[in-house]
């Protein structure tokens, strides 16, 4: 079960091999490559290698050219790789609390945006900031967006499943009562706000990773390493609760135990993808069902797969949202609803007929 | 004989002011086929479920081995009793081989684990799925997915096997092989407890019958002292007659034939 936490290419050895392997060396190629790109290009352009190089030289190793521009090296460490370490880290949580919530309710149109995790979250943000609370210091953001989304996920939990599954309509209705209530919510506390807490607020519905620093690097990165280390440990279990819970009750799996555990889980990643980043949507409905017609629905593969898929879409959505419109930074979170909305419309439509209507 | 393996006691279940089970007392030995049998609404998969640890009863008590199910663990449970439902649905697209291979997850981590895939490959040919490894659970009809739960079931290896009418979806060929398959099973020494609708399938296939009538047990015995047509008549509120054909039974419903030959086929 550890072994897809520090080599996912090992684990899934007997089964689909190739097509595994395969889908993890390019995932991981391209992670690699997008982040050097991305912290290369902006305003200051430093070329890859100057990037590469720059990070050798902090890694003490005196290889590679350094950034040619004077203000190149600073940008880069100050600037540039926070945003990229944050767009993978809040990809990642995105991507992995998609899945797990899928798993969980039985469900491949469950996401934490579209069922009102990632709301309810906000909401209890976005009251942070308007009332100033500090409790938690750097973590006080985070530890209400917990609290926030775990509110907001119990009650999807509690409403739309029954017997283990959840239909479609009552679980996407639940998520726009549920939404309804969390904008309802936020417009009040954007009128309680004074105008810093209310561009605050703004800024977070639109969802961006511009003006990340490594202090909140530092908050989300544990958050995320345990959210997605624990749900790598899941796996299995959620395999067998796909047989529906009393199948899976008698193949030895605590049910009760696996529900409450991944709907924490899920609120974890949901907390620290909001935290500081606000709300971007889809990137948990669009990755893990790629990866799934990819490789197949196995969670031992699908969960690392797509905190890797969720990190690269991230990023790339993010290299977008900076360069798209020159000296213009646009909200990422419109841009993942922009591509993530029509891929939802065709995603229903395609449930629907393989479901047989709306059962 | 010996001690039986699976015993309820005086085991009482209701939903709300809905009882379904009264006062149901049944031992089931190793090497035994058990058909539970009776109309619908009689407590036939209630008390299977029951048996399997689902729900614990209201009053009595359910006992495996000689331990109260709800001091036994549900991993621990798992490597003793597999369950067949009736209903076998999959959340996500997995192949018939990965749903076949889910049997195996009581035993990771110990040593039968090893086994693993010659049990894998066993299951699939005794249920006969092998053909379909590679399909996914969603695209097989209904009795292909019912043989797939059962090869499932088959390779999670229990001592004590619990199915809730194996053989509905099924055609008749895979019907004799999965109950022929079930007496393999108890002839290895597993407890064999099925639900049955097909009377005539239970009287050449179980060892003894239990027929349950309105949450209790109304007779509890070989298939020829159970099912009888006076019983049957009465219980299942239709007149029944029960023929010797070949030393074994064959259970008929009786029928205005004038009717069924000439009006709309049902």
């Amino acid at each position: 079960m550890t072994t897809t936490l520090t080599a996912p290419v090992d684990a899934p050895v007997r089964t689909r091999n190739p097509r595994v392997v395969g889908l993890f060396v390019a995932l991981g190629l391209l992670l690699v490559v997008l982040a050097v790109l991305s912290a290369g290009i902006g305003q200051l352009h430093v070329p890859p290698a100057e990037v590469v190089g720059s990070i050798l030289h902090r890694l003490g190793l005196d290889l590679g050219p350094m950034p040619s521009h004077p203000n190149g090296d600073a940008a880069l460490w100050s600037i540039r790789f926070p945003r990229v370490v944050m767009a993978v880290l809040v990809g990642a949580a995105l991507a992995t609390g998609g899945a797990l919530m899928q798993g969980v309710f039985g469900n491949p149109l469950a996401d934490p945006g579209v069922v009102g995790v990632s709301a309810g979250a906000a909401v209890a943000a976005c009251a942070g900031i308007v009332f100033g609370l500090t409790f938690a210091g750097a973590w006080t953001t985070a530890v209400l967006a917990f609290v926030g989304g775990l509110a907001a996920t119990l009650l999807v939990y509690s409403t739309a499943r029954s017997g283990g599954r959840s239909e479609v309509v009552t679980l996407v209705l639940t998520g726009v009562a549920v939404n309804a209530f969390a904008g309802a919510a936020i417009a009040f506390l954007t009128f309680l706000g004074d105008t810093q807490a209310r561009e605050q607020i703004v800024f977070w519905q639109l969802g961006s990773l511009n003006g990340t620093r490594w202090a909140y690097v530092a908050v989300v990165a544990p958050i995320v390493l345990v959210g997605v280390g624990a749900a790598c440990l899941l796996a299995r279990r959620l395999d067998l609760l796909a047989l529906g819970e009393r199948a899976a009750r008698h193949l030895g799996v605590d049910v009760e135990r696996l529900r409450l555990t991944a709907v924490l889980l899920v609120a974890l990643l949901t907390a620290g993808a909001v935290a500081f980043c606000g709300i971007i949507a889809f990137v948990g409905l669009v990755v893990p069902h790629v990866i799934r017609m990819a490789v197949g629905p196995g969670h031992r593969v699908l969960v690392p797969a797509s905190a890797l898929g969720g990190a690269v879409l991230l990023l790339a959505a993010d290299l977008v949202a900076r360069t798209a419109i020159p000296f213009a930074d646009l909200p990422i979170g419109m841009l993942t609803a922009l591509v993530g909305g029509p891929f939802f419309f065709w995603l229903i439509r395609r449930t629907r007929r393989s479901a047989g209507g709306w059962a | 004989m010996s001690a039986p393996v699976l015993r309820a006691e005086g085991v009482r279940l209701a939903y709300g002011p809905a009882t379904v089970l009264d006062g149901v007392d049944l031992d089931v030995h190793g090497g035994e086929v058990v058909a539970l049998v009776g109309p619908n609404g009689a407590g036939k998969s209630s008390l299977l479920s029951i048996l399997a640890g689902d729900p614990h009863p209201d009053a009595g008590r359910v006992l495996l081995d000689a331990v109260d199910l709800r001091a036994i663990d549900v991993a621990a449970l798992a490597r003793r009793r597999g369950v067949l439902l009736q209903e076998n649905r999959l959340a996500f697209p997995f192949t018939v081989r990965d749903v076949v291979r889910m049997g195996r997850a009581p035993w990771r981590g110990t040593a039968r684990e090893d086994e693993d895939d010659a049990v894998v490959a066993d299951a699939m040919v005794r249920a006969d799925v092998t053909a379909l490894a590679v399909r996914t659970f969603p695209t097989l009809s209904g009795g292909e997915k019912a043989r797939t739960s059962l090869a499932r079931v088959l390779a999670q290896e229990p001592g004590v096997l619990l199915l809730d009418e194996p053989t509905a979806a099924l055609d008749i060929r895979h019907q004799e092989t999965v109950l022929a398959e079930a007496r393999g099973r108890a002839a290895a020494g597993a407890a064999v407890v099925v639900v049955l609708h097909d009377l005539t399938l239970a009287a050449a296939y179980a060892d003894r019958v239990v027929l349950l009538d309105a949450g209790r047990v109304r007779a509890d015995g070989p298939p020829r002292s159970v099912l009888t047509a006076d019983l049957l008549s009465e219980v299942y509120g239709h007149p029944v007659e029960v023929w010797d054909h070949d030393a074994q039974l064959v259970v008929m419903p009786v029928r205005a034939r004038v009717r069924s030959m000439t009006e709309e086929p049902a």
